[in-house]
C-alpha cells in the first residue's frame, strides 16, 4: 500500500490479510491462494504489509477492551491515512471487527468477506470454474460462527461451492444450527476449560459422519481446529481440510 | 349486585398487588445501567411480529415448537374472552360482547376450540416434563424450587382450561337455545353428555368464579415465576438487539480513556463524570436490558442444549447466567432498595454465582443467542463479565495474557515480528 501511495496510486480494494494469514504456516497457503485469484481476475488491490496490525478482536473477546481500542484506533489512523474505502477480509473475525466494531470508532469502510467477493466474481463471469475437476467427490462445508450466525452469511460460501461441483452434503448441524469449532472468543490462545471432550473432536465427528472427503472452511481458526480434530481422530488420509480459496485455485490449475 | 361488589373488590385487590409488584420491579430496574437510546421502530415491529407472534424461533424445533405456538395463539384469543369476563363481572352482565355479532362468533368459536387444544398441549408438556427425561429440563442452575415452579405454572394453565371448558359447556347445557357465541366442541359434548339446567347453572357459576380467580392468582404469581415470559416475551423481543449477533458494542468509557492517552493528556481531568467500573461485576453494572432478559428467561434450556462448551462437559451453561442474574438481583437488589450502602461481600461474578471457569469456557459462537426463542443475548453479557475480570481484576488464563502481551508488543496475537508480515508472499 505504501509503495502505491508513493506513486500516487489508489487501489480499489485493500486486502486485509490478518495475523493468521500472515503468520500461520498452514493458513499462509490460503492467503497465497486468494492473492493469486485476485491477480488472476485482475482485481485492483493492495495489502498493508508491515503496517497491518491485529484488529484487536481476540483481545476484545477476552475482555481487554482497552487493548482492543488502542489497536483499533491505530489501525483506523492508517486506513484513513490511505483513504481506504473498500476492504476484503479472509478471516471472519477480522471481517466482523472491521465491519461492525470500527465504525463507532471512526473507521467507516465497505467491508466484504472473501466468500461474498468470490461469489460476486463468479456471478460477473470473471471467475470461471470447471465442475469436472471435483467430479463427484463428496464435499462438505463447516460454517464459521463469525460468518454464519454472527453476520448471517450462509449462502455465499455455498454458492461458490455449488460452482465448484462435487457431491455436496450438509453436516448434521449446519447453517444457523452449526456447531462451533471451539476456537472463538480467544479460546484459540488458551487451554480449554475442564470438560469431557474437546469441542473440535465433537465437530470432527460430525464431519466423519457426513462421509465427506473434503471439508471446506472459510476461517483460519476453524482450519486449525478441524485439522487438529482430523488428526486427533486419525483420519488424515480420508479427509482433507481445505479453504474455499484453495479449492478454487486447485480448480483453476494455476 | 352482590356478585358485582364482590367481584370488583377482588379485582381491586388483584390490581393493587400487581401494582405493588410492578413498583418493586421498577425500583430494581433503577439500580441497573442505562443504555444508549434506540430507534428503528418499524424494524422492531416486524421482528416482534415474526419472532413473538409468528413464533419463528420456537419453531426451530418444529414438533414441540408447533405445540407451543398453538398454546400461544390460543392464549391470545382466550385473553379477549378474559377481558370480556372482567367487564361482565364489573357490570353484572353476561356475554356482553356478543353484541358484536359475527366477530363474537369467530372469537368465541376459536376460543372454545383453543381451550381444548391448550388443554391437550399442556397435558403433553406435563407428561414430557415428568416422564420423558428431556436433558435440557435439568441442570445445575435449576433448583428443586425452579422445577416445582415449572410444574405449578403448567398445572395452573391446565386448570384455567378446565374451568374455561366448564364455562362453555355449562353455558350451553343451562340454556340450550342460546344465541350468544358459537362453541363447536363444547356444543358437541353438551349434545352427548346431558346435565339438568339447574345443575348446569350451578356449575357454570362455579366454573366462572374458579376461572376468573385463577386468572387473578396466575397474573400475580407470574412475576415471581420463570413463567413471567407470558407477560415479558413480547416486550423483550420488541426491545431486542438488532445488531449482527457477533457485534460486541465498544465501551465508551474506555474510548474516552484511550483517546486521552493517545492525545498525550493522560492526566487531564476527564470531566465531572463519576468513575465507572469497567465491565460487569454485580447487578448494578448490568444494563436494564440484561435484567429484562433475566425476567423473560423461561429456563427452557435451548441455549444450554446447543452450547459447545456445555455439550463437551464444561461448566458453562448459558441459561445459568440469566438464572443467576435474576437470583442475585432478588438477593441484593431488594436489600439495596432499602439500604443504599448494602454490601454482603458477595458478587454476581464470583464463585458464589458465575465463576471464572464458566466465563472462560465461552467460545462466543452465539449458538445460545441464535436459539433463544425470546432473543436473549448471552455472549455479550459473558464478555462484559470478562471485561471486569481482565480490566479490574487482571484475572485471565496465562495463554490469554501472553496473547495480550504479543498484541501489545508486536501487533499480533502470536510472537512474530511485524517485519515478517509479508513472509506469505515468498513460496
Amino acid at each position: 500500500m505504501a509503495e502505491l501511495a508513493a506513486q500516487g496510486k489508489k487501489p480499489e480494494y485493500l486486502y486485509w490479510v490478518g495475523c493468521a494469514g500472515a503468520f500461520d504456516e498452514r493458513y499462509q497457503k490460503v492467503t497465497r491462494s486468494f492473492a493469486k485469484i485476485l491477480n488472476h481476475t485482475g482485481v485492483d488491490y493492495a495489502v498493508l504489509g508491515t503496517e497491518e496490525s491485529c484488529t484487536g478482536d481476540p483481545a476484545k473477546r477476552a475482555g481487554n477492551e482497552m487493548l482492543f481500542q488502542m489497536q483499533a484506533l491505530a489501525n483506523i489512523e492508517i486506513l484513513n491515512g490511505y483513504d481506504v474505502k473498500k476492504i476484503i477480509c479472509t478471516c471472519p473475525h477480522c471481517f466482523n471487527t472491521l465491519k461492525n466494531e470500527y465504525p463507532d470508532l471512526g473507521g467507516n469502510y465497505e467491508v466484504v468477506h472473501y466468500t461474498s467477493f468470490l461469489e460476486e466474481l463468479i456471478d460477473q463471469g470473471k471467475l470461471k470454474l470447471d465442475k469436472s475437476v471435483l467430479s463427484d467427490r463428496r464435499i462438505t462445508y463447516h460454517d464459521p460462527c463469525y460468518l454464519g450466525r454472527g453476520n448471517n452469511i450462509y449462502d455465499a460460501p455455498r454458492n461458490v461451492l455449488d460452482k465448484l461441483g462435487g457431491n455436496f452434503t450438509e453436516l448434521k448441524r449446519s447453517k444457523s444450527f452449526a456447531l462451533c469449532c471451539g476456537a472463538g472468543g480467544a479460546q484459540m490462545f488458551k487451554e480449554a476449560e475442564k470438560g469431557n471432550k474437546e469441542i473440535y473432536a465433537e465437530r470432527t465427528d460430525d464431519i466423519i459422519e457426513s462421509e465427506a472427503e473434503i471439508v471446506a472452511t472459510a476461517c483460519p481458526f476453524c482450519m486449525t481446529m478441524l485439522t487438529d480434530g482430523i488428526k486427533f481422530r486419525d483420519r488424515q488420509t480420508e479427509i482433507r481440510n481445505l479453504d474455499l480459496a484453495e479449492l478454487i485455485l486447485e480448480n483453476l490449475g494455476i | 349486585m352482590i356478585k358485582q361488589i364482590i367481584f370488583s373488590g377482588i379485582l381491586l385487590i388483584t390490581l393493587l398487588i400487581f401494582s405493588y409488584t410492578l413498583r418493586n420491579l421498577g425500583l430494581l430496574f433503577r439500580l441497573t445501567r442505562k443504555t444508549k437510546p434506540f430507534g428503528q421502530w418499524s424494524k422492531r415491529l416486524t421482528l416482534t411480529l415474526e419472532v413473538a407472534f409468528g413464533q419463528t424461533k420456537i419453531l426451530r424445533k418444529p414438533l414441540i415448537g408447533f405445540l407451543h405456538a398453538l398454546v400461544f395463539w390460543g392464549f391470545l384469543v382466550i385473553t379477549l374472552g378474559s377481558i370480556e369476563m372482567v367487564v361482565n363481572g364489573i357490570f353484572g352482565t353476561e356475554r356482553l360482547f356478543s353484541k358484536t355479532g359475527f366477530l363474537y362468533s369467530i372469537v368465541s368459536a376459536s376460543g372454545d376450540v383453543f381451550a381444548y387444544v391448550i388443554f391437550l398441549g399442556i397435558a403433553i408438556f406435563l407428561i414430557r416434563r415428568k416422564w420423558m427425561h428431556i436433558k435440557r429440563f435439568s441442570g445445575i442452575e435449576l433448583s428443586p424450587r425452579n422445577k416445582k415452579d415449572a410444574f405449578l405454572a403448567l398445572f395452573m394453565i391446565l386448570f384455567l382450561m378446565v374451568s374455561l371448558i366448564g364455562i362453555n359447556f355449562c353455558f350451553i347445557s343451562a340454556s340450550p337455545d342460546y344465541t350468544a357465541g358459537v362453541y363447536p366442541i363444547s356444543a358437541q359434548l353438551a349434545g352427548i353428555w346431558k346435565i339438568s339446567p339447574s345443575h348446569a347453572r350451578l356449575f357454570y357459576e362455579l366454573s366462572w368464579w374458579s376461572h376468573i380467580l385463577l386468572i387473578f392468582i396466575f397474573a400475580n404469581y407470574l412475576p415471581y415465576s420463570k413463567h413471567f415470559h407470558v407477560f415479558m416475551s413480547v416486550p423483550n423481543v420488541f426491545l431486542s438487539n438488532l445488531e449482527p449477533l457477533a457485534k460486541l458494542p465498544n465501551l465508551d468509557a474506555v474510548t474516552r480513556e484511550v483517546k486521552l492517552m493517545l492525545g498525550g493528556n493522560a492526566f487531564q481531568d476527564s470531566g465531572s463524570e463519576a468513575p465507572t467500573r469497567f465491565g460487569v461485576k454485580d447487578i448494578e453494572d448490568i444494563s436494564w436490558k440484561n435484567y429484562l432478559d433475566s425476567l423473560t428467561c423461561t429456563q427452557c434450556g435451548r441455549c444450554t442444549e446447543v452450547c459447545p462448551a456445555n455439550i463437551t462437559g464444561k461448566k458453562l451453561s448459558p441459561r445459568k447466567i440469566f438464572v443467576d442474574v435474576r437470583n442475585r438481583m432478588y438477593e441484593k437488589g431488594t436489600q439495596l432498595i432499602k439500604n443504599k450502602s448494602f454490601d454482603d461481600n458477595k458478587s454476581l461474578v464470583s464463585d458464589d454465582f458465575i465463576s471464572y471457569e464458566e466465563l472462560w469456557a465461552c467460545t462466543t459462537c452465539n449458538a445460545c443467542a441464535q436459539e433463544c426463542p425470546l432473543n436473549i443475548s448471552h455472549p455479550n453479557l459473558i464478555m462484559d463479565m470478562r471485561r471486569y475480570l481482565v480490566l479490574e481484576e487482571g484475572k485471565a488464563p496465562s495463554g490469554v495474557n501472553s496473547m495480550f502481551a504479543n498484541i501489545e508488543n508486536n501487533g499480533a496475537p502470536w510472537q512474530f515480528s511485524p517485519q515478517d508480515r509479508l513472509e506469505w508472499t515468498k513460496e
